[in-house]
């Protein structure tokens, strides 16, 4: 890749605050947002990843149930090996790709992203995986192609979920090549270092920081390169509350939640809101992509 | 069925509503003592909306219950209503102060995201009721509160189609309250009431 992504939310914000904190401050403070600036200290310290025990207890995984506590009590009953992900479509080589085989090809590294759900919640999340940009290339990309489709697992023996009608099953995800062959996008396997628990999407998942966390799909069994925008299950089961892009966009209204701002997990009940950032945050790395768009309309 | 309506005849009321009062304070505490899970303010937020929907699907149960089953709870309605506005208006505090905060913000939703159209309108229905559940209104209104009282029905109504909109997907659970509540409808249409024999 030319140019390789890296982080601005280290460990080092993991560590006690003192010095950073009054960085973080300033920072704020530079962006010009009243309500951040009022809320400095807080904003500090939201930066901090969540914990292990919240990244892993509070899920949308639909397959395992619609509670958020679902996920983290039946996705024991997923069997994640042998695992492989079918490459299909417009590649040069398509096939069954073993979960192992991918990874002995491929450089794990820490990216910490922070994670904005479209019901208005967010966390900091320590991610260990590779750029899809260099699964793709294993695959080879064919000339004419124009977007990957993403496919999760579905065993009803193994996802309680699955036996009521959520969504149409399998769920299923996009992305446009140019945002899949973006540097931020992540294939994640890992979490703090440790291999990813199923109810955060075992053993493979997709992350793409800068859009709203149901484009993040779990437990990939089918990739698709195509030249068309292929159907994604939320967009498919309420097409005008979710869009193809989904975006995190303050400006961008969306009828059953606000969308302006966001509630920080991890802190405690009477945690203050905080202000949505375009693209969560990664707009300068990302914005680009969307240039010339009307993203009202491409929500 | 008779010694059970006398046991209950024992119970007084005022032990009803102490013990009503409860869940709110105890989740309260939970939620900020850590023991609500990770996202503290939804889970109250939604403890309470479904304790709410709860209490006012009791109170409707209510009559049909004395007519069909011969079980009374009459002597405790209007605590089982006082208490389901408590609730109500609990979850709307908790939407209020804990959760979305911003004033602006939270008028914005209430214009613009039908599901939050629909509660707050449950909401203020429910008002006028709990403002006239006093001896003192009955008597004064006489007719016209059990007139005024019927907005009840579209108060519980509202109630369960916001569950049922704040959804995402198709989920069973809010089609159930729903299912009670025009259940509940349905046993009073006269054609019902005729075929049930009360």
């Amino acid at each position: 890749m030319a140019h390789r992504w890296s982080n601005d939310l280290t460990p080092a914000d993991v560590t006690p605050r003192g010095a950073w904190m009054n960085r973080r401050q300033l920072m704020a403070g530079m962006t010009g947002a009243g309500l951040v600036a009022l809320a400095g200290g807080a904003r500090a310290e939201t930066l901090e990843p969540n914990t292990w025990e919240e990244i892993t207890s509070y899920n949308n995984f639909y397959e395992f149930g619609t509670g958020k506590d679902d996920p983290a009590a039946y996705a024991h009953l997923l069997k994640t090996e042998p695992w492989s992900v079918k490459i299909d479509g417009m590649v040069d080589r398509p096939g069954d790709y073993d979960f192992q085989d991918i990874l002995s090809e491929m450089t794990i590294e820490e990216r910490i992203y922070r994670f904005r759900c479209v019901e208005a919640w967010s966390m900091v999340i320590p991610w260990n995986g590779f750029e899809l940009a260099d699964l793709l290339a294993m695959a080879g990309v064919q000339e004419g192609a124009k977007y990957v489709a993403f496919e999760t697992l579905y065993r009803p023996e193994e996802m309680p979920g699955t036996r009521y009608p959520v969504l149409e099953w399998p769920y299923r995800e996009g992305l446009r090549l140019d945002e899949a062959m973006h540097p931020l996008t992540l294939m994640a396997t890992g979490l703090y270092g440790k291999p990813l628990p199923n109810q955060n999407g075992a053993p493979l998942r997709l992350v793409v920081p800068w859009k709203y966390g149901f484009k993040s799909i779990k437990s990939i069994v089918r990739i698709t390169l195509t030249d068309k925008e292929p159907p994604t299950s939320w967009n498919m089961a309420i097409p005008n509350e979710y869009g193809f892009y989904s975006n995190v966009n303050p400006e961008v209204n969306h009828p059953r939640w606000s969308q302006a701002s966001e509630r920080r997990i991890g802190g405690g009940l009477f945690a203050k809101r905080q202000p949505t950032l375009m693209f969560n945050g990664y707009e300068k790395e990302v914005a680009d992509l969307y240039e010339g768009m009307d993203l009202e309309k491409y929500f | 069925m008779e010694r059970m309506n006398a046991s209950l005849r024992r119970i007084p009321v005022w032990l009803i509503y102490m013990l009503g009062a409860l869940p709110p304070l105890v989740w309260l505490w939970m939620g900020a003592t850590g023991q609500l899970g990770v996202d503290p303010a939804k889970a109250l937020e939604h403890k309470l909306g479904e304790l709410a929907l709860q209490a006012m699907i009791l109170g409707l149960a209510v009559t049909p219950m004395k007519r069909l089953l011969g079980l009374n709870l009459m002597k405790f309605r209007r605590a089982i209503g006082v208490l389901a506005f408590y609730y109500v208006s609990c979850h709307l505090l908790v939407w209020l102060v804990l959760d979305v905060q911003i004033p602006a913000q939270i008028w914005a939703d209430i214009l613009k995201r039908p599901y939050i159209t629909i509660g707050m309108a449950g909401f203020v229905l429910l008002l006028p009721l709990a403002v006239t559940s006093n001896n003192w209104s009955v008597r004064r209104l006489g007719r016209t509160w059990r007139l005024l009282h019927r907005l009840v029905y579209a108060a519980v109504l509202l109630g369960a189609v916001h569950f049922l909109m704040l959804v995402k997907g198709f989920q069973i659970e809010p089609l159930i309250y729903l299912g009670l509540v025009l259940i509940l409808f349905a046993v009073r249409l006269p054609v019902a009431r005729r075929r049930l024999a009360f």
